[in-house]
């Protein structure tokens, strides 16, 4: 089903047993119920991007009998697939259909359905933002007619119909505002929604009064515009770490839900993570993550373990060795005895050390927070000043009293609290477009204020994939062989040498066998090739003669004999150098700290032109060194991928992941960037730093505002009309300001998917086997 | 005056059908993947009920 379209990793993928996609049991467990045998699954597929994605997708998935329906999410990037249990009367195998999209060219990864709360308060917002909006357009009406000169009765009739619809719009719109000002004033703290509250209600009751005694000015018209104006800013703040948040879990390369248990009588059951005890024996298949620390067994493989240390080579295991959660098996089939529980594994040991680094997010208080510090106080003692004022000068409490609330009214903080989320809102969409997700606004304000750097290697600095550096040395003949050898074996060190092939002819064997944690051996008429280790392929007497340097090698013979060496290191990521150029000529200093061997780290730091690293650090020492870096007051980003780097990510002001990154990794970082290049990084300080500066343009519009319309409000002069125009025109303004950051920022053009780039298998000769 | 009655009522009415259409768009998702709305509206074998 696989052999002509996908691309030649997806081909690769297709043909290793195991490989990255969901197995079916995995599938099974996470699939939501839906009744009537059907069940439905949710997959991430990054690659979507246009109309002719949804129906390519959609139309193959529909080929297959067993699934009912299916539906791409353009926006989230996701496809949702109902499926049937059986059909006619046999068992359904759930893997099946995400090998068929694997099949058309698109990546696809399984994640868990959390994120669905967030969805449910988003629409209580735009709710809540319908209802003040259609209150607020009727009140408005009414209010036109008033200002444009009804007459004393019909003017009392529209006061009491705006009292009247303006009442259930507050309580139903207003409730946000009202419980979270609520909450802080019983923390004895005050935030933007104290002064919010107070003007609102205030204003709702003295127009109330007004209107019970015929008097001219009612302020119903503003006190719900004011809802209307500020929910905006609070949907959009919302909305805005929704769509982060639910592309982030979109694309999780899930820590293994499950494993498959062996009983005593060699039954096999697959049980969930959590279910599994210390001392049950574990199969893990090639291409499965391990899920709980535990110690080999039997079996002999190649252990990916890059997202735990760092260590960018695989290292061979065998019965004894210990292994930890989140490992990755390449090679051979083991049999493994779990040591721990799930919650006492590798991964809970790094969260709890994330929990105890609290970096920057916890102590970090909002620019609008702090803002609201002082505009609050100095807001409510200007009323009262008035108030004061008026009263003992003029005698007339109750005239007073409507300017106090007038006072409240105007500098009630409309253009404030559109002023940071809008600004916010339209930077992530600039991000976005440049594709990198942000979690909050809060991260854009963080980022804007750091002075140094740190990266992870592996996977960060690095792609975390092997390149072949000596390929003019080896010679093309040797180069075929190996590549053809190397298309059996998932060791990425032989994927690396396939790819590097692209073009060559290449030979295919008959009898091929892989040795897991040695390499791969094939009888020609030539003789016995060998690929792999240098052990495995000349002998143990060769292995002990050569010297081990910083690129890690893989040798291909001939009955024994050396034909020739292949050298590889960890390619970095495009554009690498000139990003950290970048970051250096913004002011900001950069640091490499990795778990991987120090030659390793050396050789890449000077190439990247970055003085200072340390290497063969453990996660403590990681999240040690980003934590007494911000304790002597410098503001860290932190840019890293694995598990190990997680806690110091959490340590760090800031912090970026990958999207390749390891669960943990992106749950922590404030970014997520998806694309291979680094220059994600100096462009997500870019704009952060824009828009900051964005912010406080809108900040000091805001207060101009304020000295402008203040005096003519305690002065007396603000009627309900003159509020209402002051209010709408400088939130138009702080709005008009926030788009300039599309102008602001550079655009690039959105990478074509997988699908578009992938070259055709021009390798026939492999699709036989 | 006396047209006003009929007038406001109109027009609370006819602001409430919008409030309503708009409660209605988004209880039923049309919000949830506007991208891939606007790619479905050239799509010309979309979404038409099976034979």
């Amino acid at each position: 089903m696989s052999c002509c379209a996908p691309g030649v990793e997806g081909g690769l993928d297709l043909n290793g047993s195991g490989s990255g996609l969901p197995s079916s049991e995995e599938l099974r467990l996470s699939a939501k119920v839906l009744g009537d045998g059907l069940f439905q699954t949710d997959l991430s597929v990054p690659g979507v991007y246009c109309g002719a994605c949804i129906t390519t997708l959609e139309g193959e998935l529909k080929k297959l009998p067993m699934v009912a329906r299916s539906r791409v999410n353009l926006s989230s990037k996701r496809v949702s697939v109902v499926w049937k249990e059986s059909v006619n009367g046999q068992a359904t195998d759930p893997s099946e259909f995400v090998r068929q999209i694997v099949s058309t060219g698109y990546e696809t990864h399984l994640f868990s359905l959390a994120g669905e709360a967030g969805d449910e308060q988003r629409n209580k917002l735009l709710r809540a933002v319908a209802v003040a909006g259609f209150a607020s357009a009727n009140i408005m009406l009414l209010s036109v007619s008033v200002w444009s000169g009804a007459e004393a009765s019909t003017r009392d009739m529209f006061h009491w119909l705006s009292a009247a619809i303006a009442a259930p719009a507050l309580v139903y719109s207003g409730r946000f505002f009202f419980t979270s000002a609520w909450k802080a004033l019983r923390h004895g703290q005050t935030n933007m929604d104290v002064p919010i509250s107070i003007g609102v209600l205030l204003s709702y009751f003295v127009s109330l009064w007004e209107t019970f005694n015929h008097a001219e000015h009612a302020w119903f018209d503003a006190t719900v515009m004011l809802l209307f104006f500020l929910l905006i800013g609070r949907t959009l703040d919302h909305m805005m770490r929704d769509r982060a948040r639910s592309a982030i879990s979109g694309l999780a390369r899930l820590s293994p839900r499950g494993a498959m248990v062996i009983g005593d009588d060699g039954s096999r059951e697959y049980r969930p993570v959590e279910e599994i005890k210390p001392g049950d024996r574990l199969a893990i298949a090639v291409g499965d993550r391990i899920a709980v620390d535990g110690v080999v067994l039997s079996g002999t493989s190649d252990i990916d373990q890059s997202i735990v240390n760092g260590e960018s080579t695989p290292v061979p295991v065998g019965a004894g060795t210990s292994v930890q959660a989140g490992m990755l098996n390449l090679t051979g089939p083991l049999e493994m005895k779990a040591m721990s529980a799930a919650r006492d594994s590798f991964l809970a040991e790094i969260i709890g050390l994330m929990e105890a680094a609290e970096g920057g997010r916890a102590r970090y208080r909002r620019i609008a927070d702090r803002a609201a510090q002082y505009y609050a106080p100095a807001v409510h003692l200007l009323a009262f000043l008035s108030f004061l004022g008026w009263g003992f000068l003029g005698g007339d409490w109750k005239h007073a009293m409507l300017v106090a609330v007038a006072v409240l009214i105007i500098t009630c903080p409309c253009a404030l609290g559109l002023a940071v989320p809008v600004v916010q809102v339209v930077a992530a969409g600039r991000l976005f477009q440049n594709g990198i997700m942000v979690k909050d606004g809060s991260a854009m304000e963080r980022l804007a204020e750091i002075d140094s750097v740190y990266f992870d290697k592996t996977g960060t600095l690095t792609l975390g994939r092997p390149r072949l550096v000596n390929r003019g040395d080896v010679g093309e003949d040797a180069l075929s062989i190996a590549a053809g050898l190397g298309f059996y074996s998932r060791h990425p060190l032989s994927q690396a040498l396939f790819r590097s092939a692209q073009g060559l002819f290449m030979p295919t064997f008959a009898e091929i066998s892989e040795v897991p944690g040695a390499g791969v051996e094939a009888k020609a008429e030539a003789g016995v090739y060998r690929l792999g280790s240098r052990l495995f392929a000349c002998g143990p007497e060769a292995a002990a003669a050569a010297q081990q340097g910083a690129e890690s090698e893989v040798v291909l013979s001939l009955d024994g004999r050396e034909i020739a060496t292949f050298l590889f290191e960890d390619a970095p990521r495009p554009d690498a150098e000139a990003s950290i150029e970048t970051l250096h000529a913004k002011g900001l200093s950069t640091a490499i700290i990795s778990g991987d061997r120090a030659p390793v780290v050396a050789s890449l730091a000077s190439r990247l032109g970055i003085s200072q690293w340390k290497a063969a650090l453990s996660p403590r020492d990681k999240a040690e060194a980003v934590s007494q870096a911000v304790s002597h007051g410098s503001r860290a980003l932190m840019v890293g991928d694995g598990i190990n780097d997680a806690p110091a990510l959490a340590a760090a002001h800031v912090s970026m992941a990958p999207a390749t990154a390891a669960d943990v990794g992106r749950q922590a970082a404030d970014f997520v960037f998806l694309r291979d290049s680094l220059e994600a990084v100096p462009i997500a300080i870019d704009v952060s730093r824009k828009a900051g500066q964005l912010i406080r343009q809108n900040f000091a519009l805001a207060i101009g505002y304020n000295i402008v319309a203040v005096p003519i409000a305690i002065l007396g002069y603000a009627t309900p009309l003159i509020a209402a125009l002051a209010m709408s025109s400088s939130s138009i303004i702080v709005v008009v300001n926030a788009l300039r950051i599309n102008r602001m920022a550079r655009v690039e053009h959105p990478e074509p998917p997988l699908a578009a780039k992938a070259p055709t298998l021009g390798q026939g000769a492999h699709i036989a086997v | 005056m006396s047209n006003l009655v009929f007038l406001i009522p109109i027009a609370l009415f006819l602001g409430g059908l919008g409030l309503v259409a708009f409660l209605w768009t988004l209880r039923t998702g049309q919000y949830e993947d506007l991208d891939g709305a606007a790619w479905r509206a050239l799509d010309d074998g979309d979404d038409k009920p099976e034979a």
